[in-house]
């Protein structure tokens, strides 16, 4: 230990260095200044990502967290360097992200005073924050850091925002590290009742229709290999939600696709008529259950989960297993029966194949001249052989690459799920593949959100990020004005978009890139884009108008589940 | 449907800076109107005691309690029905000095309510009163026509009849470390 007296400022270096951290990504200013200076000293420790904007950093820092499983660091000044983080804090929060967001504050005696630059920004993140906290003095950045990092990524992970008043950042003391072992008012790991897994093993061996959903808690849950030898000893089909897809490989026997909104067909018709389901690690949202009020009422339900809020929170269960799915799903391994359940999956495979005649094979091999988004999304397949991490935004393009996107290794399907931030997927994949270097990152961009957030092609320029970019442009809003035309008599109000030309764009930036309009070129360019060792964007032009099936009409049920 | 009624919430927590803001927050968020709302230190030294009343269904109270024990400087959280706790409320009304002499039903009032009076000057004096919400409300009707200065009442204040615990939580988490 050092017993030279240290300011703030490199305190909060020393502290990022005792929790592992070698990157972080921001933007300076004013009140966090001191900070920065310290990031310059010790640049050949901790790598500095300047993003162009602080949304750009703090979706960096949940794409390196969701791609790497560590947590991600953002940092920025006061005032609107913090609020520009909000939007990412609370995407982080309800997507489950573990983030430690570091923001600088006018100094303490201006507390209050409405200085330049002043926000109260432990205010305006509370809501959206697992954890916040303000420092004012030095000598409380070592504990705070410690605590921070061990809620962030702790139990059901979420963001943390740290706010140091700039005297802190100056102060000098004599700097002392010890990591956070536990703290006396949070219980991260709730101990298992054994009892609800011995009624849960009684249901699962006695269920003639049972059904899995499993959710991202598999993945936070690091329980992959165990949620897999659950699902095929018991030989339970199991459907995915949007943020859950990578756990379990695409190409799984018992993988029958996804829930929800735009879900496949069986597994949301299905839905309402197993007799056990077994949801893991997920939430009941509503974009999964569609009306609460007819979800799986003639089901039994077992909900495995690590935070106790979540139970009986949107739907009612039978029995609920709080705890680590990564433990619960071992010991009911242990106890279940080797079954399958051919009969009942066979169900799954016919409503599968009314799926493909109705709307997968229009989507995939289309008679019409334009390209499909559906088409795309499988050249990157074909390209990727399911290897790469794909980075989506939200809307149309975000539904159709969960959909027939092929997965083979978890941690691979990064989007915004619970928030739907449009702008995510540019400052995401550039931080997924900072923390996965070693994995191909595609990130698939509908025109609107791409211009959300596209001064983040400045970031991925100066640092070479290979990073590969393809925009869907349809010249709409799709999703929302697929909405206009089902349920507003195609009152097409602010959708329709003129767009810039993006290859020149991407060009200004000194990135490859061209465009693809016709379906002979889609092959040959996503192939030119992947063997490219350097970042690209690729625009595909597709049909303007196409609209996303299946779909449940928001608040409908899931068995009221649309083909067109 | 599930019909809403008085719930006593017992928050016991860390004492940090904010904590009531991310309390109030999660009301807020789910659009329910707190009824009354007081805190104090507890009978644990360092630890908070926050009595938050609200109206509402039995299930929503439970969701709530989770969301607010699901806090990470929140130690344990707990819903009670009137019929569980004991609970009290304390008023103050100020009155014109010249009424005591001059209505002479007044010190009646003061007498029948079992009102207590915390200070007398010449210009005006005071009246204390503690019970349940209707007793403090009769003795603010009661008081009203005879020239009432202020009235101010406080949040409920409540003990649970069940043991709570709280002292057994943090003991097992100083065994463990």
């Amino acid at each position: 230990m050092k017993k030279k007296k240290i300011s703030g400022a490199e305190a909060v270096i020393h502290s990022l260095l005792n929790e592992g951290v070698d990157l972080v990504w921001g933007y300076p200013g004013g009140a966090i200044m001191p900070v920065y200076d310290e990031f310059y000293k010790f640049q050949d420790k901790l790598k500095h990502i300047l993003a162009r904007h602080e949304q750009g950093a703090i979706h960096a820092a949940q794409g390196y967290a969701r791609s790497s499983g560590k947590v991600g660091v953002a940092i920025a000044t006061s005032g609107p360097g913090a609020t520009n983080l909000v939007t990412g804090i609370a995407d982080a929060q309800i997507d489950s992200t573990p983030v430690v967001c570091i923001t600088g504050q006018v100094p303490s005696h201006l507390l209050g005073s409405d200085a330049f630059q002043e926000t109260d920004i432990i205010g305006i993140s509370m809501p959206v924050t697992k954890w916040n906290y303000q420092i004012t003095k030095a000598s409380e950045i070592p504990e705070i850091f410690a605590k921070a990092f061990y809620i962030a990524k702790s139990g059901r992970p979420g963001p943390v925002l740290i706010d140091i008043t700039k005297d802190a950042q100056f102060e000098l003391f004599n700097y002392e590290y010890s990591k956070c072992k536990g703290i006396r008012s949070y219980n991260p790991l709730p101990k298992i009742n054994n009892s609800s897994i011995d009624d849960a093993v009684k249901l699962i061996n006695k269920a003639k229709k049972p059904f899995i959903v499993w959710g991202q808690g598999v993945i936070l849950g690091n329980a992959e290999v165990e949620f897999k030898s659950f699902v095929e000893k018991s030989g339970i089909p199991a459907a995915w939600t949007i943020l859950g897809v990578s756990a379990l490989p695409t190409s799984h026997e018992l993988n029958v696709g996804m829930v929800g909104m735009h879900g496949n067909y069986g597994p949301n018709l299905l839905t309402n008529e197993c007799d056990l389901l077994v949801a893991i690690g997920m939430r009941f949202d509503d974009r999964v259950t569609g009306d609460p009020k007819t979800y799986a009422n003639q089901a039994k339900i077992i909900h495995l989960d690590i935070d106790p809020a979540e139970i009986n929170k949107n739907i009612k269960v039978e029995v609920p297993i709080i705890g680590d799915c990564k433990e619960s799903l071992k010991l009911i391994t242990e106890k279940i029966e080797k079954r399958s359940h051919e009969k009942w999956i066979s169900k799954f495979d016919d409503l599968m194949k009314i799926e493909f005649d109705k709307v997968i094979n229009s989507d995939l091999n289309p008679s019409k001249k334009g390209l499909t988004m559906g088409e795309s999304i499988i050249a990157i397949n074909e390209q990727t052989n399911g290897e790469a991490i794909i980075v989506t935004d939200v809307g149309q393009h975000q539904m159709v690459a969960c959909r027939y996107a092929n997965f083979i290794h978890s941690k691979s399907n990064i989007t915004s799920g619970g928030l739907g931030t449009m702008g995510f997927a540019l400052p995401a994949a550039m931080g997924a593949k900072m923390g996965a270097m070693n994995r191909e990152v595609v990130a698939v961009i509908g025109d609107g959100g791409y211009q959300m957030t596209i001064q983040e092609l400045g970031t991925i320029f100066q640092l070479q990020i290979p990073v590969k970019i393809v925009i869907l442009n349809n010249d709409f809003l799709g999703m929302v004005r697929q909405w206009q035309q089902l349920f507003f008599d195609k009152r097409y109000a602010s959708t329709e978009m003129i767009n810039p030309d993006f290859v020149t764009i991407a060009k200004g930036y000194y990135l490859d890139s061209e465009r693809v309009n016709d379906r002979k070129d889609l092959r040959p360019a996503v192939e030119r884009m992947i063997k490219s060792k350097k970042p690209y964007v690729l625009e595909i032009c597709v049909e303007k108008e196409d609209n996303v099936f299946p779909m449940i009409p928001s608040g409908a049920s899931v068995s009221d589940v649309r083909l067109s | 449907m599930e019909k809403k009624k008085n719930f006593t919430i017992s928050v016991y927590t860390e004492n940090n800076v904010g904590l009531l803001h991310r309390l109030s927050a999660i009301f807020l968020k789910r659009h329910i109107n707190i009824e009354s709302f007081s805190t104090s230190e507890s009978e644990i030294k360092d630890v908070f005691r926050f009595i938050i009343v609200v109206k509402m269904t039995k299930s929503g109270v439970e969701k709530v309690v989770k969301q607010i024990e699901k806090q990470v400087e929140v130690i344990k959280a707990f819903y009670h029905t009137d019929s569980e706790t004991i609970f009290q409320e304390s008023a103050l009304y100020k009155m014109k000095s010249s009424s005591l002499f001059e209505e002479r039903h007044i010190q009646n009032i003061i007498k029948d309510s079992n009102a207590r009076i915390v200070t007398v000057n010449p210009e005006f004096f005071v009246i204390e009163k503690t019970g349940f919400r209707d007793d403090t409300e009769k003795l603010y009707k009661d008081l009203k026509s005879y020239g009432l200065l202020q009235f101010t009442r406080s949040g409920r204040i409540a003990v649970s009849k069940e043991k709570m615990g709280i002292s057994e939580i943090l003991n097992t988490f100083k065994n463990q470390k």
